[in-house]
C-alpha cells in the first residue's frame, strides 16, 4: 500500500502544490509545454531543488537519502539514456517474458543499445524502473514516440503494475484520450499551480 | 667533465626557435606570438631560478626553501586551472588543484629528501628545489588532464547521469565510469613515459645529467628514482583531485550542480 502526499511543494517559479494520491491511483497532468510539469516531477524524484513537503507512506522525503528515496519514486523521463554497450547488462535480471508483454522482440537483451529505437528505448526503460519495484511511478510523457499498438500495451502494463503492487502513479500526458483511459484523476498545470476538479475530460 | 655552453651555443638555438615563428607568421599558422612569449618566459624565468638557486645553495636556510616551494607549488596550481574549460567556481578550483599538488609533489619530495636521498642538511636546495620541481612539472600535466576529463565529460553526459540518479543509483555511483575514464587520461603520460624510456626516449633528467657529465648508471638510477615518484605523485594526484571533484559536482541530495563549475573559458 503505497500513498504520496505533497504539501505546499515550490520549485522555480512554480507552486505552491498540494496534492495526494492513494494506493492503486493514477493521477494525470497535462498542459501546455513550458508548464512546469516535468519539473514538478523532477522536484518529486528530488532531483531538483525545492520547498515543501513530500511524504511517502507517511515518511518524508527528507527522513532519507536520495537514492533510497529514487528508488521508491520512480522517475521515467520523456527520453531514456544508457550507458552499457549491451541492453540487458542494464538489468540485475532481463525479464524476457516482461519484454515480450510490451510487445518487444525476444532477443532484445542481447542487442547493443545503439540498436534501439526510441519506442523499444522507453518501453525498456520502463522495464529497467520497475525492477527497483518502485511504491510511486512518476511518468514523463512516457509514450510520445510509441505507436498505438505500443502504446496500448504500455498503458496496460502500468495500469496492471500499480494495481498489483498497490504503487501510484502520476502520469503526464499530452493525449487527453490517454488519460481517460489511465488516470483517475486529471488535473491541469497552468501557470505552475494545479487547476481543475479532477476530472478527466 | 662538464663543458660549459658559451652564449652563441644558446643564441643558435634561439634563431632556430626565432625561424620557426617567422615561418609560423608567414604562413599565418597562429603560433608565433605565443611561441615568443613563452620562450622569452623560458629565458627570464630560467635565469632568474638559476640565480635563486645559486643564492640558495650559498646560504642553507630551511625557512628559504620553503618559501621557494610554497611559490613553486602555487604557480604550478595556477597553471593547472588555467588549462581547465571549466573550472570549480570560488576558491575550489584553485584549492583543490594546489592541494592536489601538494599531495602529488610535496609530500612525495619530502618522503624522498628525508628516506631516500638523506642530504645533510634533509633540506638542502641543491636536491630539494630540482627534485620538486621535477615532480610538479611532471604531474601537474596528469592532474590537469584528468581534472578536464572528468568536468568535461560530466556536463556533456548530464542526461545519462541523471538516468542514473533516477534509478536510485549514488551520486559516485553514478559518476564511477567517468571517473575512471578521468584516472585513466591522467595516467597516460606518465605511464607511456616509463614504457618508453630507454628504448624511445631518453628521459630529459638523464640526458642532462649524462651530458654535464655524471657517469651513465648514476643517472639511470636518479632516473628511475624520478620515475617511480612522478608515476606515484600523479596517481596520487589524480585520484585526490578525481575525489574532490566528483564530490563538490553533487549536492547533499546527490543532485548535480552544476552551478559549482564556472562556464566555458
Amino acid at each position: 500500500m503505497s500513498s504520496l502526499c505533497v504539501r505546499q511543494l515550490q520549485y522555480l517559479h512554480c507552486g505552491p502544490i498540494d496534492l495526494q494520491i492513494e494506493a492503486g491511483e493514477i493521477v494525470g497532468l497535462y498542459g501546455v509545454s513550458g508548464s512546469g510539469k516535468s519539473r514538478l516531477l523532477r522536484a518529486l524524484a528530488d532531483l531538483d531543488e525545492h520547498q515543501g513537503e513530500v511524504l511517502l507512506n507517511g515518511a518524508s522525503q527528507q527522513s532519507m537519502s536520495a537514492p533510497q528515496w529514487r528508488s521508491q519514486v520512480g522517475l521515467l523521463s520523456a527520453e531514456t539514456f544508457w550507458w552499457l554497450d549491451e541492453v540487458a547488462s542494464h538489468f540485475q535480471q532481463f525479464d524476457q517474458a516482461q519484454a515480450m508483454q510490451l510487445g518487444l522482440p525476444e532477443d532484445i537483451g542481447d542487442w547493443p543499445v545503439s540498436r534501439l529505437s526510441s519506442g523499444e528505448n522507453q518501453r525498456l526503460g520502463l522495464m529497467r524502473l520497475l525492477e527497483n519495484r518502485p511504491e510511486v511511478l512518476l511518468l514523463d510523457e512516457p509514450t510520445a514516440n510509441l505507436d498505438p499498438q505500443s502504446t496500448d500495451a504500455f498503458e496496460r502494463f502500468v495500469v496492471d503494475y500499480v494495481q498489483q503492487q498497490s504503487a501510484c502513479a502520476i502520469w503526464v500526458s499530452h493525449d487527453p484520450q490517454q488519460l481517460k483511459r489511465t488516470a483517475h484523476r486529471c488535473y491541469q498545470i497552468e501557470n505552475g499551480m494545479l487547476a481543475g476538479n479532477g476530472e478527466c475530460s | 667533465m662538464l663543458i660549459s655552453l658559451s652564449s652563441f651555443d644558446l643564441i643558435l638555438a634561439a634563431i632556430l626557435v626565432l625561424l620557426l615563428g617567422m615561418l609560423g607568421w608567414a604562413m599565418r599558422l597562429g603560433i608565433t606570438r605565443s611561441l615568443y612569449i613563452a620562450a622569452l618566459r623560458t629565458t627570464v624565468q630560467l635565469l632568474l631560478i638559476g640565480l635563486v638557486l645559486k643564492a640558495l645553495f650559498t646560504s642553507t636556510q630551511l625557512w628559504f626553501v620553503l618559501l621557494i616551494s610554497l611559490v613553486m607549488i602555487s604557480v604550478a596550481g595556477w597553471e593547472i586551472l588555467s588549462r581547465q574549460k571549466r573550472k570549480l567556481r570560488g576558491w575550489w578550483g584553485f584549492g583543490v588543484s594546489t592541494g592536489s599538488l601538494f599531495v602529488s609533489s610535496f609530500l612525495i619530495t619530502l618522503l624522498c629528501l628525508l628516506v631516500v636521498i638523506e642530504a645533510d642538511p634533509w633540506y638542502h636546495p641543491q636536491y630539494a628545489i630540482p627534485l620538486l620541481g621535477m615532480l610538479l612539472g611532471n604531474t601537474m600535466n596528469g592532474i590537469a588532464l584528468g581534472m578536464d576529463r572528468l568536468t568535461q565529460t560530466a556536463w556533456q553526459q548530464r542526461p545519462v547521469i541523471e538516468q542514473r540518479l533516477m534509478l536510485g543509483q549514488s551520486s559516485q555511483q553514478a559518476i564511477a565510469d567517468i571517473r575512471s575514464e578521468s584516472m585513466r587520461a591522467g595516467m597516460i603520460p606518465i605511464i607511456n613515459s616509463m614504457a618508453a624510456a630507454g628504448l624511445v626516449s631518453l628521459p630529459g633528467m638523464m640526458t642532462g645529467q649524462i651530458l654535464a657529465g655524471a657517469p651513465p648508471v648514476e643517472a639511470v638510477k636518479y632516473q628511475i628514482l624520478i620515475m617511480f615518484m612522478i608515476s606515484a605523485g600523479t596517481g596520487f594526484g589524480v585520484i585526490a583531485v578525481l575525489w574532490l571533484i566528483s564530490r563538490r559536482l553533487f549536492d547533499e541530495r546527490d543532485r548535480l550542480s552544476f552551478k559549482r563549475l564556472l562556464k566555458k573559458s
